[in-house]
């Protein structure tokens, strides 16, 4: 435990014991810092390997579908074009949490990635109360496991084509099949797989009940409303809409609703379902978990070449290699493709760090809690509780705006130009700090559609809604998503866009006229 | 707590299931992609896997997105002059832009194409999916001279080194069991009458019997160890026995005319034409060999090399060529060992009375030979007398002979897939 003043190992060559002993002084460190992991498993691999973990999105075992094969063809494609380096990381939100070093990998690059994997990623897995709430780091491997077996049962049975139109139309909706407020429950394998046949007979019990009343056959059911109601002697308007309030989750409306879908197909919806709950908060985090990571290579990396653990041409090929990682090209660069969640990230949580060790003036008008506090402290808090929009809207700082030169600029179609709105000045700081948080909430990052109406007792059609933001209209691909859930719902679909309580456009599948199948 | 694993030694291709699935979904696609590629690419090319593209917007996954329109406030960084008010122009062709990211800049290339690679053998596939190479029923046992030793069953007689131990234990035993069975039961009776002498009273007993039963006792152990444990018959032997093998060589004989008609043009079409056959043969035979024989009045054997690049003048003598490919087939390929194939090329010209020669040729000695022979005429002008003669050898074996015309490069693909396509079994 003393300090050591020669470095473990020198070079680019790297074994099983410098590893583990490079791991042993990260995790001494690590634990000074007061960061809190799943135990790490990590897994030295080839390139070839590497691609089909890139591949299946990060699950380490995933079930079958052509878009992980188009996935890992464009992987392959551009590593063999030498446009992308592998060698980065890959770290799985589960318990233990796996990590994955390639074996091409410098000493230098595998020290890095233990750092800002096992370390950076895994304590964000553990501590960030968005991963908290909706995953179960734990469960997840068990849960792929399951779903492989049960989809891959499902082909046998039903066929492959069958399935993989199934899939594909539920990855379509795969974003709105999340709850946003309720946490679900965790649930291990074997339960999930006991579990899933009694679901089987009883969902498919209730969705019977739901759609037992049949057209014509409900105002003779409530015959006393109907002698007491002369305004409605038919009866049409005594039942509330359903479902009473919209829902947002889609996918989940329709494992328990879609009128035509057989068990298995409900638990297929089921799956993707709980898959994209899982990735949901990745989602909402990226510029927080990049960032944090970033920032704990980089102190661990430091770290290490203060203790002489680490020679200098290691850490000037780590300052290298860093710089790059965290570089943000400028609006009008060739390079520039939209903000570096890993630049603007590690320049919040360093800035954090700056503010509460040698805060200035401007710091302690704009930040007069965290100024002066303990770095460590305020760096974890701030970790544990935040998402991306809130994490901007609380901490982004002028001086970062200013390092960043960030602008905002207003688009809006009923005016032939674009206006800067704000810029890194005394006026523009809160102005661009609010568009950036905005930037990143998902809410507004994706539009917001809900079930608005399942007619049930009239023509079965499914009505959704979508709340306009600023008369911002839906692209182009609403129709083959439209498609998609017409074969989940098996009646006609329609779509309202809604501007301030009126609807502004009417879309619906099938389209009007195209009297193929509506029933 | 940390632990490393060394998964180098695991199994790659975790995702082959995924891009087979991939490659079936668009099939369509990728063949029509593969097909431009064959007729595009210089004929080098084909022995390497390729590069296929698909249009991005069928192979896309749609969600719900932003469409263009409305208001939307975006930050971007690396201001470098804009103050708060300016008011910029719209960059031109106003792009869709994602959801909400990017700036006033020019987002980078659209893409829309998806561009992946296929491996060679996953390229080969796509080019000869559904083709077949007709006539190729194994030919006639009797006609093969070559054998290969295979396994048929177990023989009494070998050499040591064929010996089957598991058989030969396994007759030893069954031997063990019949030899001894009865020399046993004679054994239990034995000592069961001599039991029942020794229970007797002393006065009632028979010395003599009793002696008699134990030097029979003693006989019959002696006899029982006597058995032995293994004997020369029960040795069993493989048994090998030379098996006709149906071949699995192929010749491809490339003819061409090489006369003054022919320009370079011509030739490199027929290149593909043969490089097509040749790479199609490879796939359906183990081991296929090449036969280059250019002809213009006189026919020789020649090199890769000299057969595509070389020039020569001079009028045309088809059956020149015909009579070389005999002779080489006489003296080198016997039938019963190759399956022969024969792909001719050329513009169509020949010497007049040549042409009825070929035919002759054709259907008195060469036709019975050939699995299958195929002409490609490369011309845009109508048909001459050597067309005509082959027709009347396509009507005799319209199984084994095939002729098509091409007129340019971009018919090379479409008419190799006329000549091979799968035909419905007899």
């Amino acid at each position: 435990m003393s300090t050591v003043s020669t470095p473990i190992a020198t070079g680019s060559d790297w074994n099983f014991e410098i590893l583990t002993a490079y791991e042993r002084e990260i995790a001494r460190f690590a634990q000074e810092y007061r960061l809190d992991i799943y135990p790490n498993q990590i897994e030295i691999i080839t390139s070839e390997q590497m691609m089909d973990a890139y591949a299946s999105v990060g699950m380490p075992v995933g079930y079958h579908h052509w878009s992980f094969g188009k996935q890992f063809l464009s992987v392959e494609q551009a590593y063999r074009r030498g446009q992308m380096g592998l060698a980065y990381e890959l770290v799985i939100n589960s318990d233990p949490c796996i990590a994955y070093l390639m074996e091409e990998n410098t000493l230098m690059m595998q020290i890095l990635v233990m750092a800002h994997a096992c370390y950076g990623h895994n304590s964000f897995f553990k501590g960030n109360y968005l991963f908290r709430t909706w995953t179960d780091a734990s469960a997840i491997v068990d849960y792929l496991v399951f779903a492989r077996k049960y989809i891959a049962e499902c082909e046998q049975r039903h066929g492959v084509t069958a399935v993989e139109q199934l899939l594909d139309a539920c990855h379509a909706l795969q974003n709105y099949g999340v709850d946003r407020y309720k946490r679900p429950s965790p649930i291990s394998s074997e339960e999930e797989a006991r579990r899933q046949q009694e679901r089987e007979a009883y969902l498919q019990a209730q969705v019977n009940a739901l759609w037992r009343t049949i057209p014509g056959k409900a105002p003779r059911d409530e015959s006393k409303a109907f002698a007491e109601d002369g305004d409605d002697p038919l009866g049409l308007h005594q039942y509330e809409r359903y479902p009473p309030e919209p829902q947002e989750n889609l996918l989940y409306f329709l494992e328990k609703n879609a009128p035509l879908l057989e068990p298995w197909q409900r638990e297929i919806v089921r799956i993707v379902r709980k898959l994209a709950q899982y990735f949901y908060p990745q989602r909402q985090t990226q510029v927080m978990n990049e960032g944090w990571a970033t920032f704990w290579h980089y102190t661990l990396m430091n770290r290490l070449y203060d203790e002489g653990l680490i020679d200098e041409g290691t850490i000037l090929e780590f300052l290298h290699s860093h710089t790059a990682v965290v570089q943000q090209p400028g609006f009008d660069s060739p390079h520039f493709n939209g903000i570096n969640p890993y630049a603007l990230g590690f320049a919040m949580f360093s800035d954090i760090r700056r503010i509460c060790e040698t805060p200035d003036e401007e710091d302690r008008e704009w930040f007069p809690e965290i100024a002066g506090s303990d770095w460590l402290e305020t760096v974890h808090f701030a970790m544990r509780n935040f998402k991306d929009e809130s994490f901007i809207q609380q901490f982004l700082s002028p001086r970062v705006i200013r390092d960043l030169k960030l602008f905002s600029l207003v688009d809006d179609d009923r005016d032939e130009m674009l206006t800067i709105s704000a810029i890194h000045d005394e006026r523009g700081y809160r102005r661009v700090r609010e568009a950036l948080a905005a930037q990143y909430a998902l809410s507004l990052r994706e539009p917001n559609i809900q079930v608005w109406e399942a007619d049930i007792r009239g023509d079965r059609s499914l009505t959704l809604r979508h709340v306009q933001d600023a008369r911002r209209p839906l692209g182009k691909t609403l129709y083959p998503v439209l498609r998609h859930l017409h074969q989940l719902w098996g009646f006609a679909v329609k779509l309202e866009s809604v501007e301030e309580d009126e609807v502004v456009r009417r879309y619906q599948w099938p389209l009007p006229g195209d009297a193929r199948d509506s029933g | 707590m940390t632990y490393f694993i060394d998964r180098r030694a695991n199994a790659k291709h975790k995702s082959a299931v995924n891009r087979q699935r991939f490659l079936q979904r668009y099939r369509s696609h990728i063949k029509r992609s593969v097909e431009e590629a064959v007729n595009r690419r210089s004929i080098t090319d084909m022995e390497r896997g390729e590069k296929v593209s698909i249009p991005a917007k069928d192979i896309s996954e749609p969600v719900f997105q932003h469409g263009p329109g409305g208001s939307r406030t975006i930050v971007s960084p690396g201001n470098k002059e804009f103050v708060e008010g300016d008011r910029l122009r719209r960059p031109g062709g106003e792009s869709e832009g994602g959801a909400g990211e990017g700036g006033a800049s020019n987002q980078g290339e659209g893409v829309d194409e998806f561009a992946f690679s296929l491996s060679r053998e996953e390229f080969l596939d796509f080019v000869f999916d559904g083709l077949a190479l007709p006539h190729l029923e194994r030919k006639q046992l009797r006609d093969l001279d070559e054998v290969r030793p295979v396994r048929a069953g177990v023989t009494r007689d070998g050499v040591p080194s064929r010996i089957n131990i598991v058989r030969s234990m396994r007759e030893a035993q069954a031997r063990r069991i019949g030899m001894r069975a009865p020399i046993k039961r004679a054994l239990r009776e034995a000592e069961e009458a001599l039991q029942e002498e020794e229970r007797k009273d002393p006065v009632l007993r028979n010395p003599t019997r009793i002696h008699e039963l134990k030097a029979e006792i003693e006989r019959l152990e002696k006899r029982l160890e006597a058995v032995p444990f293994i004997d020369t018959y029960d040795l069993r032997y493989n048994n090998l026995v030379d098996q006709p093998q149906p071949s699995n060589k192929a010749v491809m004989f490339c003819v061409m005319d090489v006369s003054g008609s022919m320009t370079q043009g011509h030739k490199d079409i027929a290149k593909r034409f043969f490089l097509l056959l040749y790479l199609f043969l490879e796939r359906n035979y183990e081991k296929v060999e090449l036969v280059f024989i250019r002809h213009h009045t006189a026919a020789k054997e020649v090199d890769e090399e000299e057969f595509f690049y070389s020039r020569e003048t001079g009028g045309t003598i088809v059956s020149s060529a015909l009579t070389l490919v005999d002779e080489i087939i006489t003296q080198r390929y016997s039938p019963a060992q190759w399956n022969l194939y024969v792909a001719q090329a050329s513009d169509g010209d020949n010497w007049d009375d040549d042409s009825t020669t070929c035919r002759d040729l054709l259907m008195s000695s060469l036709m019975a030979k050939l699995q299958y022979y195929t002409y490609v005429e490369i011309t845009p002008h109508s048909h001459q007398a050597l067309w005509e003669e082959y027709e009347r050898v396509q009507a005799r074996h319209p199984e084994r002979f095939a002729m098509q015309q091409i007129v340019e490069s971009g018919d090379i693909y479409p008419v190799f897939r006329k000549l091979f396509r799968k035909r419905i079994a007899q």
